[in-house]
């Protein structure tokens, strides 16, 4: 079991990096989608005695993360035909180093925690490390459509820490899935403000053509 | 049980008016609500409730201040809303109505929720709420609006929710129920220190955004100016007073903890941002709307700032939240009565001599400027000097005197706004039939905050009282 918690951890890793090194929306949504999955598997193989809850929170976290959200994602991408993301304010080469370098300090943070050795090997410094992964690409990327998938970032990192919580305060977890309506809303909104747009410029027209 | 009801009552009716046929009946549902709602919250002031929910819910002094502000503001917005709906037809008619009771379903949980993860809960869907009131027009500015302020406030809530994460983090397994606040509190002591530093810092900064504290205040004037004005009131008194109560309820705990000296430079640098940035903001802004959201950072400082005091400023915060939210209720209603005349909150030529067009509203605008700087007789007066009068005894000379220069600007950039509105020769010299379901909520706002400046009723001081003792303080 060990050994398939380190892999599915990896997988977070390789995701976030992969989000932070595309500039193909599409690319940044399938990472999305497998990193929601290896979240989804996360507390099946934490939790060994697979209770009924540990197994709902799995399947109802593929359903939001891996399922629902990029669907959600690729529809708003064919609304708003969008493809790729515009020159970020700080270039992908530089957003891997700066990722890197959050990732080391999350290591070396982490270790002076005072947690279970379990906890602190690698899930506690891959869930900080994904939160500042998950803020870095809100905060530099200038599509909506990629501040939403950093945002979803965000919000896996804080759900892989409240995974060292699981056993002890029980529904916690299961409120973390809350902030996914939040995306969800997100990306309507994108949605709904590309319509707009296009109906803008349509109804602007109109107007000109009234005119002498 | 009454608590269960608080909550429940307003979601069952939010659910009901959406399939309610007619608009009269839902008017009528939503002014229902709101009359039941207030009673109950009156109730509870005679009979203090039980905790329910194994007392994840509960109304201790601070948390029933908050209840009852947001109590009676919803009320006086209900009520204007009956007016409002008369002339503007916001989008989405039916949706309107329900969201506002849904708002009050939410803040009501905020306020009782003694559980940190349901006050969360409470938090987030107050954002969803209000989302789409702020969204009324379908147009292109208040999708802005309605984008920036989604944006900030959702990364604010999730950092809050990895503070809410970290706290439970700090509570070792078997010292008192997880995240339950008595136990908490109770048990402070024990927590772990560096664990529970790491929780405040983060639910700080996550409920500080929904706050509007600086510098997490941008989305604040896109979303103020853009909102219908009774959305705007309920915000800048109600939603901002629950995420203060968010802020106060970590406090506690890291008080309780012997935490004061790490989280006093962290409140007084947000406090004193704010002070700064409001101030810098109100002076040369010609919107009047986007003033008041400035102004309603100011007075987000000014609750920070007595937190970070102590002592007497405890109770001077405590008796500022209800001023402030009081009289931004009345000064926004009274704001939304001259851009219903005008069209416009900006001032430009239209937009002058209220007083002559619209003689009640105009009126209730200047005592809604003095009211808003603290000027007496008003209640804001009594609670913003109590805050600086706790800042010389506790020994915090240059925060005192940076308060009352700061405050100072405050008052003329607001007064020379909103004096240009309401003086001067009107563009069309008509008086306005101004409906009274637009003036009598505001006019009963206004004299709630006079008498709060002339007098404090007992009940109200020994609640201030002990609110201020579970933060740390005393009375004045």
């Amino acid at each position: 079991m060990r050994s398939l918690e380190e892999i599915l951890l990896f997988a977070v890793v390789a995701t976030d990096f992969a989000v932070l090194g595309t500039s193909r929306l599409t690319a940044g949504i399938r990472a999305t989608a497998l990193q929601g999955i290896a979240l989804g598997l996360l507390p099946i193989v934490l939790e060994p005695s697979r209770s009924a809850h540990v197994v709902g929170l799995a399947a109802g976290t593929i359903a939001v993360k891996a399922v629902a959200l990029p669907w959600l994602l690729r529809r708003a991408i064919r609304e708003a035909a969008v493809r790729r993301e515009v020159e970020p304010r700080i270039g992908y080469m530089a957003s891997m180093l700066l990722g890197a370098a959050a990732l080391a300090g999350a290591f070396a943070l982490a270790r002076r925690l005072p947690l279970g050795e379990r906890e602190t090997a690698l899930l506690v410094p891959i869930a900080f490390a994904t939160v500042v992964i998950g803020l870095l690409v809100l905060v530099t990327r200038s599509k909506a459509l990629t501040q939403v998938i950093g945002y979803l970032l965000l919000e896996n990192g804080i759900y892989l820490f409240g995974l060292t919580q699981v056993d002890r305060v029980p529904f916690l977890v299961d409120v973390g899935v809350l902030l996914d309506v939040f995306a969800g809303v997100f990306i309507m909104g994108i949605v709904v403000f590309h319509i707009n747009r296009e109906f803008d410029s349509l109804s602007a027209a109109n107007l000109s053509e009234l005119r002498e | 049980m009454r608590l269960v009801v608080l909550i429940g009552l307003p979601a069952l009716a939010g659910i009901l008016t959406y399939v309610l046929p007619s608009a009269r009946w839902r008017t009528v549902a939503l002014l229902a609500t709101a009359a039941a709602h207030l009673g109950i919250v009156g109730s509870l002031w005679y009979r203090p409730p039980a905790p329910a929910l194994g007392g994840w819910i509960a109304a201790d002094p601070l948390g029933l201040l908050v209840l009852t502000v947001v109590s009676v503001l919803f009320s006086v917005v209900a009520t204007y809303t009956v007016g409002y709906l008369r002339i503007e037809r916001p989008r989405g008619g039916r949706a309107f109505i329900s969201c506002l009771l849904a708002f009050l379903a939410a803040t009501s949980l905020v306020s009782v929720s003694h559980h940190l993860a349901l006050l969360w809960v409470g938090m987030e869907a107050t954002t969803l709420a209000v989302a789409p009131l702020v969204f009324h027009r379908h147009d292109r500015r208040s999708l802005e609006a309605v984008w920036k302020y989604l944006v900030l406030s959702s990364v604010g809530i999730a950092l809050a929710l990895f503070g809410v994460f970290l706290l439970a983090t700090a509570q070792p397994v078997g010292v008192g129920r997880p995240l339950v606040l008595e136990d908490l509190v109770a048990r402070a002591r024990e927590l772990d220190p560096a664990w529970l530093r790491a929780a405040f810092v983060f639910l700080l900064v996550g409920f500080g955004t929904k706050m509007g504290l600086a510098p997490l205040h941008t989305w604040k004037p896109d979303t103020y100016g853009e909102a219908p004005s009774l959305v705007g009131g309920l915000m800048a008194g109600a939603l901002t007073s629950c995420a203060f109560l968010g802020v106060a309820r970590v406090a506690q705990i890291a008080v309780a903890a012997g935490l004061f000296s790490f989280l006093q430079p962290l409140l007084f640098g947000f406090g004193g941002l704010s002070l700064v940035v409001a101030a810098a903001f109100i002076v040369g802004q010609n919107d009047a709307k986007r003033l008041l959201a400035y102004s309603s950072v100011e007075h987000m400082g000014l609750l920070v700032l007595g937190l970070a005091l102590g002592g007497a400023g405890a109770y001077g915060t405590a008796l500022h939240l209800v001023n402030n939210a009081l009289a931004k209720g009345a000064l926004f209603l009274a704001m939304g009565n001259i851009v219903l005349v005008t069209g416009t909150p900006v001032v430009r030529d239209e937009a002058h001599g209220m007083l002559r067009r619209s003689p009640v509203s105009g009126v209730l605008l200047l005592l809604g400027l003095l009211a808003v700087t603290g000027s007496p007789p008003f209640g804001m007066f009594v609670s913003e000097f109590t805050i600086i009068r706790a800042a010389v005894t506790e020994g915090h000379i240059w925060v005192a005197s940076l308060m009352v220069a700061l405050l100072a600007v405050i008052f003329i950039g607001i007064a020379r706004v909103i004096v240009q509105l309401c003086f001067g020769a009107p563009q069309v010299d008509e008086r306005v039939r101004e409906s009274p379901w637009l003036v009598v909520g505001p006019c009963v706002l206004v004299g709630l905050v006079v008498s709060l400046g002339l007098y404090i009723p007992t009940p109200l001081h020994e609640t201030l009282t002990s609110a201020a003792a579970s933060l740390g303080g005393h009375g004045p």
